[in-house]
């Protein structure tokens, strides 16, 4: 057998899917959960369906380099649409499923897709409503078709019929589809993904087949991912690490990628597949941590003890033996009992006793949380990427894995640090361009290649791991000129189960002052043990008993921010518990969950006014927009509290 | 009142959304229902026509669900004919009911507890299982067969009600709203020709109520099912409904689509409350 790593053959995705289904032909590509069973394609099933697919979008007139958007959750039949698009020479330009209308409409218009590939009947309402108006969307090609039966087919087919339609192509078209594929380059686009856009519209950056294998070839040597990784697809599609992790890597490596049943199922098809390959933002860890912490307390007293003593242990010597550090034997079996008792069962409940390589990015990750998976032997590690880079610009090695860094530069990437604190790469997988938006790309990418990441950090000396500080543009200095970096007091606070999110103030003012938003899980979980009770979000969010665990929470923090002598000046003054939850659909949030600062100081103006007088409280109205789209005010009291302040370290000069 | 006597029982019609609706399925005579002296149904006469989604209203203690029972089977009325699929049909047992081809959701849920979701959609299917007890608990031969068939029918529906992150979970375990969706998964288990649905959004939250409504619209779409409801939230029957039926102290005072229905005085004072400008 020739080795998968034999980069001449691999030029564009859809050569890579030749050579998988002549190389693993019979091993599984996809999965996916259906009516209860799991239903798999092999290599060899997955190229056929992915060339009647292609043939029949060729047949509906798809022509050369068109941007053809594809819109769903994850399943199979969307990943090929992703590879039949590039077999006839077009661009597939995934969207986020999740995106309202509006959203929709600016990133249909930007790309100019004449032929949208949709997953539902919630996705097709969503782009008849943009059609017409300013795009030029010409047909719609649907893969669920419950609901749709009764809908005006002429300019609209269902996948089914587009694949039936490209088995019955002719000869003609045959060869057209193989001289289009064929004449790929490395060099061509492979795919077009829109950022999410933390600042104003969504950018279209455009990616190479080079970009896309080289990094995807790079990043598989570094932790030997081979092709018997099972992976589970359950991040967005438009996301880059999905695109890298589920088309990227699998089609370099052949390894398989799983589908869930639908996207409350995850928890279990997560387990029931087992991936050895992980990745997940650190919210999704949170959750799965706090739900286990919620089950523990309702466990009995025998399996409670058991729990916490076991942990205490994991705690202590977990990580060290995961790294390979020496641990004495008394303590090597008392943890190799936990195993047995508590982790073992523990990890299979997670559906993580598998995983031989996990990552989490997107965020900074709580110490402890991101101890407790380590100390269970799960080997989750940090990086740090973006989409511009084709996602790796640093990541971790086996070994050398720590909360507080994101890294050593990935295999083939170039860093440096500008005098502004900013980080710069220059990579394999540095992007071609945004698309349509020359200014931006020649800002952000200079003449030699090196991209701006935007981000303030810097290099550790002793073992040359990276750390990131916050966004350049975020880090400012307050009114007597000590350092602001937003981000990191956030992420302190965020370490707190019971705190979902925060938004702390303070460029070119006095003092920082923050906003808090519960997490309603933990909270209320809280609450319920309490007796404490309430009828909403709003309510709880307000409670007296809440504020004050809130409040201890922050004078946590400032102290432990007062320590830092760089940034003690960031102790939060004056904060409070914001009455709704910040959200993607009101603007406040980016569909990938990321605070937009601006916005939320526009919309809260009253309220950081009043946080930087001396009101003890503060009336408000609120646009919410509910889930159906349409829009309502909410109106709430919120009680402003203060925070325990430390006085300033003076910095050493 | 207003009545649809325009339209032969053959015959079909088009509705405002264009779907066509069939002839009459199921035609119910001059029902009067008693128990003791109180008459709960008097004199009541309606029908309903293949394929469409059919309201019948009215105030608490109107008689609205002892008419379900009478369709069900589970009343018999002392006077008046029940015709179904154009034969008159002689009093009955309920399960009889439900091998013509009638399932119902219950206004206060009537689900097996401490069973699965899966399980208890299963059990709709019993109508379709004819493997013995003996073969049943041994599983061996047609119950075999039989369950891998019917748990594929039941997988389908699991999909379309999208339950398929509680198939495994106790039914006491769910909150309210999941549970009045298990309860119609279990009815559709039974492939009705005619589904009835007992207050379907009963206590229901906002967003439950609209899932809810677009299942049951979806089921007479994808499926062609025949359904009658009875429904308490106005803006929904107004929504879902071809043509509404209301009751009144037992007795009919109103018949029409939900236009002819709200502009009706009589409806307007018993039900809706008289306009005071």
């Amino acid at each position: 057998m020739t080795s998968a790593q034999d980069a001449s053959q691999g030029v564009s995705i859809p050569h890579l899917l030749a050579r998988n289904a002549a190389q693993f032909g019979d091993r599984p590509a996809y999965r996916e959960k259906e009516f209860g069973i799991w239903q798999s394609w092999t290599w060899s099933q997955t190229a056929s369906e992915i060339e009647a697919l292609a043939l029949g979008l060729l047949s509906l007139g798809v022509a050369p380099g068109d941007h053809v958007a594809i819109i769903g959750r994850n399943r199979p039949a969307l990943y090929w649409s992703m590879v039949a698009v590039q077999c006839i020479g077009a661009v597939p330009v995934p969207l986020y499923q999740d995106a309202v209308v509006e959203e929709m409409t600016y990133v249909l218009e930007h790309c100019g897709a004449r032929f949208v590939i949709a997953g539902d009947q919630e996705q097709v309402d969503k782009v008849l409503e943009v059609k017409g108006a300013t795009t030029v969307i010409e047909h719609i090609v649907y893969f669920d078709k419950r609901g749709l039966r009764k809908y005006d087919h002429t300019a609209m087919t269902s996948l089914s019929d587009v694949q039936a339609q490209g088995r019955d192509a002719s000869d003609e078209m045959v060869k057209t589809m193989q001289s289009r594929r064929d004449g790929l380059g490395a060099d061509d686009t492979c795919v077009m993904l829109y950022t999410s856009g933390t600042t104003g519209k969504p950018k279209g950056v455009v990616l190479s087949n080079r970009n896309v294998i080289e990094t995807a070839q790079n990043s598989s040597n570094f932790d030997t991912l081979g092709p018997g990784e099972e992976v589970l697809a359950y991040l967005p599609m438009a996301w880059v690490g999905d695109f890298i992790f589920s088309i990227g890597q699998a089609y370099w490596t052949g390894f398989c990628v799983n589908c869930p049943e639908s996207a409350a199922t995850m928890q279990s098809d997560l387990r029931e597949i087992g991936p050895t390959y992980f990745f997940a933002p650190p919210a999704i860890f949170e959750s799965h941590l706090t739900q286990v912490m919620i089950r523990m307390e309702d466990a009995s007293r025998f399996k409670r003890g058991m729990f916490h003593m076991f942990m205490d242990h994991a705690r202590r010597v977990g990580p060290a033996i995961l790294d390979g550090a020496s641990v004495g034997l008394w303590d090597r079996l008392k943890y190799a009992l936990g195993n047995v008792m508590v982790y073992g069962p523990l990890k299979n409940t997670l559906g993580m006793s598998r995983i031989r390589v996990g990552y989490t990015a997107g965020e900074a990750i709580g110490p402890e949380l991101f101890d407790f998976y380590r100390s269970l032997g799960i080997n989750l590690k940090q990086l740090y990427g973006q989409t511009e880079a084709t996602v790796f610009i640093t990541q971790q090695p086996d070994g050398q894995v720590r909360s507080d860094t994101v890294g050593v530069p990935s295999p083939g990437v170039e860093i440096k640090i500008a005098e502004s604190g900013e980080v710069y790469y220059r990579s394999p997988g540095t992007f071609q361009s945004y698309f349509k938006n020359p200014e931006s790309t020649a800002s952000t990418k200079d003449a030699e290649g090196w991209v701006a990441t935007g981000d303030a950090g810097f290099i550790e000396e002793a073992t040359g791991h990276l750390r990131i500080i916050d966004r350049i543009k975020d880090v400012a200095r307050m009114s007597d000129g000590s350092m602001f970096a937003p981000k990191y007091v956030e992420n302190k606070l965020k370490f707190y189960p019971n705190v979902l999110e925060a938004v702390v103030f303070g460029a070119g003012r006095d003092r920082c002052c923050a906003f808090i938003n519960i997490d309603l899980t933990a909270v209320g979980n809280w609450a319920e043990r309490n007796n404490i009770a309430y009828s909403s979000y709003q309510e709880l969010s307000q409670h007296p008993q809440v504020l004050e665990m809130i409040e201890g929470h922050v004078n946590a923090v400032n102290a432990s921010v007062a320590q830092d002598e760089m940034l003690s000046g960031c102790q939060i003054h004056r904060f409070l518990v914001l009455h709704k939850e910040l959200d993607a659909d009101d603007g406040e949030l980016t569909r990938t969950k990321k605070v937009r600062r601006a916005v939320i100081a526009e919309k809260f103006n009253d309220l950081i006014e009043a946080l930087y007088s001396d009101a003890p409280e503060v009336t408000t109205e609120t646009e919410v927009t509910y889930e159906d789209g349409r829009k309502g005010t909410i109106r709430a009291t919120l009680s402003i509290r203060d925070g325990n302040v430390s006085p300033k370290l003076e910095a050493v000069a | 009142m207003l009545e649809n006597q325009t339209l032969a029982p053959s015959d079909g019609y088009v509705t405002a959304d264009g779907r066509q609706i069939g002839g009459v399925m199921m035609d119910l005579r001059n029902i009067t229902l008693r128990f003791g002296g109180v008459e709960a149904i008097k004199d009541i006469s309606f029908d309903i026509r293949e394929g469409e989604i059919r309201a019948i209203i009215g105030p608490n203690g109107a008689g609205k669900s002892s008419m379900l029972n009478v369709i069900s089977g589970f009343y018999v009325p002392q006077e008046g004919e029940v015709w179904f699929n154009g034969a008159k049909r002689p009093p009955t047992k309920p399960y009889q009911v439900a091998r013509q081809g009638i399932a119902r959701t219950f206004q206060n849920i009537a689900l097996f507890e401490g069973m699965s979701v899966l399980d208890n959609v299963m059990t709709g299917r019993l109508r379709q299982m004819s493997s013995g007890l003996f073969s049943q608990a041994l599983w061996w031969g047609k119950a075999q067969t039989e369950e891998v068939e019917n748990r594929a029918a039941v997988e389908r529906i699991i999909d379309f009600l999208e339950i398929q992150s509680i198939r495994k979970t106790p039914v006491g375990r769910l909150p309210y709203g999941l549970k009045k969706r298990v309860e119609l998964a279990r009815a559709l288990a039974a492939e009705p020709h005619l589904l009835l649905l007992d207050e379907p959004m009963a206590g229901m939250n906002v967003e439950e109520k609209e899932d809810m409504s677009r299942f049951i619209l979806d089921v007479n779409d994808e499926f062609g099912t025949t359904i009658a409801l009875i429904e308490h939230d106005m803006g929904v029957v107004m929504d879902l409904s071809d043509r509404v039926v209301v009751m009144d102290y037992g007795r009919k005072i109103g018949d029409g689509t939900p236009e002819e229905v709200r502009n009706n005085e009589a409806v307007i004072d018993a039900y809706l409350g008289v306009s005071h400008d």
